[in-house]
């Protein structure tokens, strides 16, 4: 008895040592955007600001085109995901309904592209987005995110579809139904959950991703919200009290999204790495 | 009935094929092609070089220091997200009390951005930052403030625990999702046949969710070797080139010195090398299981 007590409080122990460190950081920036500017140059840094402030936030939120960053983002990568999430849904429809020749070749030409680097295909995909027009554009993102996200939603999906048993599909079709009847009423509500689970990840993809929306953006008017951020640490090299209060109201939607729909949050993460 | 058939299909497949044809597969064949020429912005004649590229990126200097970094980075960070991950998934999976609590806190890292997490990082580890306040004037383990950023294997390891940080939510979600699978009444069995903790761990669990082990390692594995907003936000590659990475570098030479040629070679090499890491770790998980 005494030693199951000790064990679990050596696991608690490890879990609240843990949990620090990885707070640690965290609590340092929201307690660093909440500082004047000039107290950041102290040391010892304060732990807990003893005068806090949101003047960071205010300023953050009201100058320097911040909503317009804010409003491109959320453009962006509904967009993304709602176009993700229909285009993805149909194929794999199409495959798990139909039989067709190259069927196998397609789904695993779809698969192996997941391992590739999205960023070894940047320049190519650079160099046609400038001759289609889309630099500078926020199409130019919303078009490229949808095919980075299409391969694992297609595969989340297609495994969701071919649970759906064949009687299904039989019972429509005997009412006059068409294959559309069938995608669109019944595969896709049965889906909803799974296309959930993939949308919110494809969601959080889109919400952060620097590297492309660094290449194709060079508009300030046109900036999403990382590129605008990294921008403004640039900018303000001193004035970190800015940047963390930017890159907080920037995570807050993150954030609010994670905690009320954590349930299908893991459930996107984990369906697919675990079977059965 | 059968034209209607395929007209269906069509309808299903060709608008995701399509997007997804243009956007991923052109490009993956246009980067192979792009390799063998010298082609640039300026200048507009395409000339075919062979292995040209090739051969200039493996001769780089920089390239190889690149190809350290990237394995040193990876060597460190993905044994340290899977361990500590599995270390935690097996305690939350103890019902233990506030477990969801704690599981909320370690995944935060994960759902914040690189550029936020990268620009914390920057900051705590600055000259003057957190960091160097809690080992100097709070623990007194040094003595002067260590300048973290501007040395190669210090900046390296500020990358690793980055990394590392915001990647055991990740590890720890999937690890226990899969230790949730394995059923009860195994620990139970092996209780009685004089198993302890530890050796249950060993005996029963690692070998259950080998499979999962697998997946984690090969996605981290993909994860670390295409290390770049932290390492472009954090060090830029510096100082003097010491901390490039290859996707920094590919970065660099294609849209700072428009050197197509040469950054799409390095590409294809970085491809390479991550599909044998890949194939490599299936084998020897595949291996490990004939042996049983």
């Amino acid at each position: 008895m005494i030693i199951r007590k000790v064990n679990k409080l050596i696991l608690y122990f490890i879990l609240i040592f843990l949990g620090l460190l990885t707070l640690t950081p965290f609590a340092y920036m929201v307690s660093s955007s909440l500082k004047s500017g000039a107290t950041l140059f102290e040391y010892p840094p304060e732990f807990l600001p003893a005068n806090p402030t949101i003047n960071n936030y205010v300023r953050v939120w009201t100058g320097e085109n911040f909503q317009v960053y804010f409003l491109n983002s959320i453009t962006v990568s509904v967009l993304a995901t709602v176009i993700t999430a229909l285009l993805s849904s149909m194929l794999a429809f199409g495959l798990s309904r139909y039989r067709f020749r190259g069927q196998k070749m397609l789904f695993a030409v779809i698969m192996a592209t997941m391992i590739i680097p999205g960023m070894t295909l940047i320049i190519p995909q650079y160099d046609l987005v400038q001759n289609i027009g889309l630099l500078n554009s926020l199409w130019g993102l919303i078009i490229v995110y949808s095919a980075w996200t299409i391969p694992f939603t297609t595969f989340l999906l297609k495994g969701f579809f071919d649970s759906i048993p064949q009687e299904m599909d039989e019972a429509v079709y005997i009412d006059g139904g068409t294959e559309y009847t069938l995608y669109w009423k019944i595969m896709l509500p049965l889906s909803l959950p799974a296309l959930g689970a993939a949308s919110i990840f494809n969601f959080l993809t889109a919400w952060e991703e620097f590297p492309w929306a660094l290449t194709v953006i060079t508009e300030p008017m046109k900036r999403t919200l990382p590129i605008a951020i990294a921008n403004f640490q640039g900018q303000y090299v001193t004035e970190w009290g800015l940047v963390f209060a930017a890159c907080l109201i920037a995570i807050l939607p993150v954030i609010i999204v994670f905690i009320s729909f954590q349930n299908l949050f893991i459930s996107g993460i984990t369906t697919g790495a675990i079977k059965g | 009935m059968q034209k209607n058939r395929v007209s269906s299909l069509l309808f299903f497949i060709l608008p995701g094929c399509i997007l997804f044809g243009i956007f991923t597969i052109y490009p993956l064949i246009k980067t192979f092609i792009l390799s063998f020429y010298e082609w640039g912005v300026r200048n507009e004649n395409n000339i075919f070089v062979g292995l040209g590229n090739y051969i200039r990126v493996f001769s780089d200097s920089t390239f190889r220091i690149s190809i350290v970094n990237v394995f040193f980075y990876a060597l460190v960070s993905v044994p340290g997200q899977m361990i500590i991950g599995l270390l935690l998934a097996y305690i939350l999976n103890q019902k233990i009390k506030g477990g969801k609590l704690f599981r909320v806190f370690y995944f935060l890292p994960v759902i914040t951005s690189w550029v936020v997490a990268s620009l914390i990082f920057k900051y705590i580890f600055g000259n003057y930052g957190l960091v160097n306040y809690i080992l100097n004037d709070l623990l007194r383990l040094i003595r002067i403030n260590i300048n973290w950023l501007n040395e190669r294997w210090s900046a390296l390891a500020v990358l690793q625990l980055l990394g590392i940080w915001k990647g055991i939510g990740w590890a720890m979600v999937i690890f226990l999702a899969a230790l949730q699978k394995v059923p009860l009444q195994l620990y139970e069995a092996a209780k009685i046949d004089g198993c302890n903790h530890f050796k249950s761990f060993f005996l029963i669990t690692i070998p259950l969710i080998k499979e999962n082990i697998l997946f984690v390692l090969v996605m981290l594995s993909i994860g670390a070797f295409n290390v770049f907003t932290s390492v472009y936000l954090i060090t830029g590659g510096g100082p003097f080139n010491q901390t490039e990475m290859p996707l920094t570098l590919m970065y660099k030479n294609a849209f700072r010195y428009l050197d197509f040629g040469f950054a799409s070679a390095l590409s294809y090499i970085l491809a390479i090398i991550i599909s044998i890491i890949t194939i490599f770790q299936f084998k020897f998980f595949e291996r490990s299981d004939g042996v049983e």
